[in-house]
């Protein structure tokens, strides 16, 4: 049993399961976002013109389109276009490719804000590589380590570092940006506080718990990137370089 | 406009999605998006101007209620706040004709609030960051000149922290326009409303938001493109010299 202040008129447990919701959201697409950003990363440093057209298509596709907007064309026209896709691929394989792929709000809404996440991680990664000495590379080459044993090894912890605090920033972006699942119907706390304002026409008793509860999200996240910066900070002395 | 339209219905040919009727509701909520951009950005900018000198301030009692209004402001998602000022105004059922009866009659205003006060703590933060940059010698040379801090702040911070903050404004600029998106979830007609009334009424999705994300792109580089403008003007005296 809930302790009254909790019981929020009995919203209290639907707005808590809300909250995991909004933090499963939002881990998926910073994955998501981590991923996507180190390949758009890679692309814009590649020595490819293809690649790095790619690269700058996406970032540059994601900064003039409004996030609601991506989200709202994946989810609705998501489901109409994978459907055209299957169908397709039916057609053509004489029926031995039969599969049908479900574009709920769930996963409309991860795709999306790991979509334009990673477009924010792409220009924080790209700085981040940018900063890792040139010899350091050169080094592990010498050693004989193949490409992918390099950049595993060597780029990517050195990288790190450089990249944790606008990773940081970009999480909190991303946090924020969660809450638009609600519109396309996903029933994470802000879609049940404005569920629960609705049916009670009280604006501030489920509002305001919820932005409290984006604040101690980010609180509680600070913790871990403080961690986190120290793990990739081993060895540098403060005030170095 | 009507005019413009009627002669836009031959060059349609028949498009079962982009009649005229359907394309003057975009150039409404073309209308409402800009309107409402761009009112709160006026508003937020001129707030936002007062609250950086005292959040750059050293007296406690001005430093922190602009620290905690921007804080609370930044660190919640936009669309609680607009929540929060669309149905606090919609549920307090103000006397007819009252002040109050015209911003929970209208959600236009609760939305111009939210939108204000947001980029307000945003803006205030990018001017303190600005200001805070100034370099010390040229306060210095104020301070030598026998400047008072207010003529400093008028004569030498300010000017310099404008052209300083330009390039982060405009990024908050466009900020601002993707975020006025969630506009639409108040039952305010603006771009993103119209594009999801024509879908819902046609079932088209693409068409329908691949054309509204287009309208939002040309609106960004365009503003993107006036700030660069403003940048070669401003910020001259940064360019390097061949």
């Amino acid at each position: 049993m809930l302790p009254a202040w909790l019981d929020f008129m009995g919203y209290g447990p639907r707005l808590f399961i809300g909250g995991l919701l909004t933090l499963e959201v939002a881990l998926l697409s910073l994955l998501i976002g981590l991923v996507l950003g180190l390949l758009a990363a890679s692309a814009k440093l590649s020595r490819s013109a293809f690649l790095r057209a790619i690269g700058t298509a996406y970032t540059t596709l994601i900064r003039g389109v409004p996030d609601l907007v991506l989200m709202m064309l994946l989810f609705y026209g998501g489901q109409i276009g994978v459907n055209a896709v299957t169908d397709w691929l039916y057609s053509v394989s004489g029926g031995t490719i039969d599969m049908y792929i479900n574009i709920n709000a769930f996963t409309a809404g991860s795709i999306t804000i790991g979509f334009i996440i990673g477009a924010y991680m792409a220009e924080t990664f790209r700085g981040a590589f940018l900063a890792v000495e040139k010899g350091q590379m050169e080094a592990a080459e010498a050693y004989g380590m193949r490409p992918l044993q390099t950049f595993w090894r060597i780029r990517f912890p050195l990288m790190m570092r450089h990249a944790l605090p606008g990773i940081g920033n970009n999480w909190l972006v991303l946090l924020k940006m969660t809450a638009l699942v609600s519109i396309i119907g996903l029933s994470d706390m802000v879609q049940v506080a404005d569920e629960a304002t609705r049916a009670n026409h009280a604006p501030f008793l489920f509002l305001i718990p919820v932005a409290l509860g984006y604040l101690i999200i980010a609180g509680l996240s600070e913790i871990v990137f403080q961690w986190l910066t120290r793990r990739y900070n081993t060895g540098v002395l403060e005030g170095d370089e | 406009m009507d005019g413009l339209l009627s002669q836009l219905g031959d060059y349609l040919n028949g498009n079962q999605v982009f009649t005229v009727s359907t394309l003057a509701m975009y150039w409404q909520g073309l209308v409402n998006t800009v309107q409402l951009v761009f009112i709160a950005l006026i508003i937020g900018l001129l707030l936002s101007l007062p609250f950086a000198v005292m959040r750059s301030s050293k007296k406690a009692w001005l430093k922190w209620p602009v620290w905690a209004f921007t804080y609370l402001f930044r660190a919640t998602p936009l669309l609680i706040q607009l929540y929060i000022a669309y149905y606090g105004f919609a549920f307090i059922h103000p006397a007819e004709g009252s002040l109050l009866s015209t911003f929970s009659n209208n959600a236009l205003y609760p939305a111009l609030l939210a939108f204000t006060l947001n980029t307000a703590a945003y803006t205030t933060e990018i001017f303190h960051g600005a200001i805070k940059a100034t370099s010390r010698g040229e306060l210095e040379a104020a301070r030598a000149y026998g400047m008072s801090r207010s003529l400093m702040m008028r004569r030498i911070i300010l000017p310099s922290a404008f052209r300083r903050a330009l390039p982060t404004y405009g990024n908050e600029v466009i900020f601002m326009l993707h975020a006025s998106a969630i506009a639409s979830t108040v039952t305010i007609m603006d771009l993103t409303g119209a594009a999801y009334y024509v879908y819902s009424r046609f079932y088209t999705p693409f068409p329908a938001f691949i054309f509204v994300a287009l309208l939002y792109m040309v609106l960004s580089f365009g503003i993107q493109g006036l700030f660069k403008m403003l940048e070669r003007k401003l910020l001259v005296h940064q360019r390097p010299r061949s």
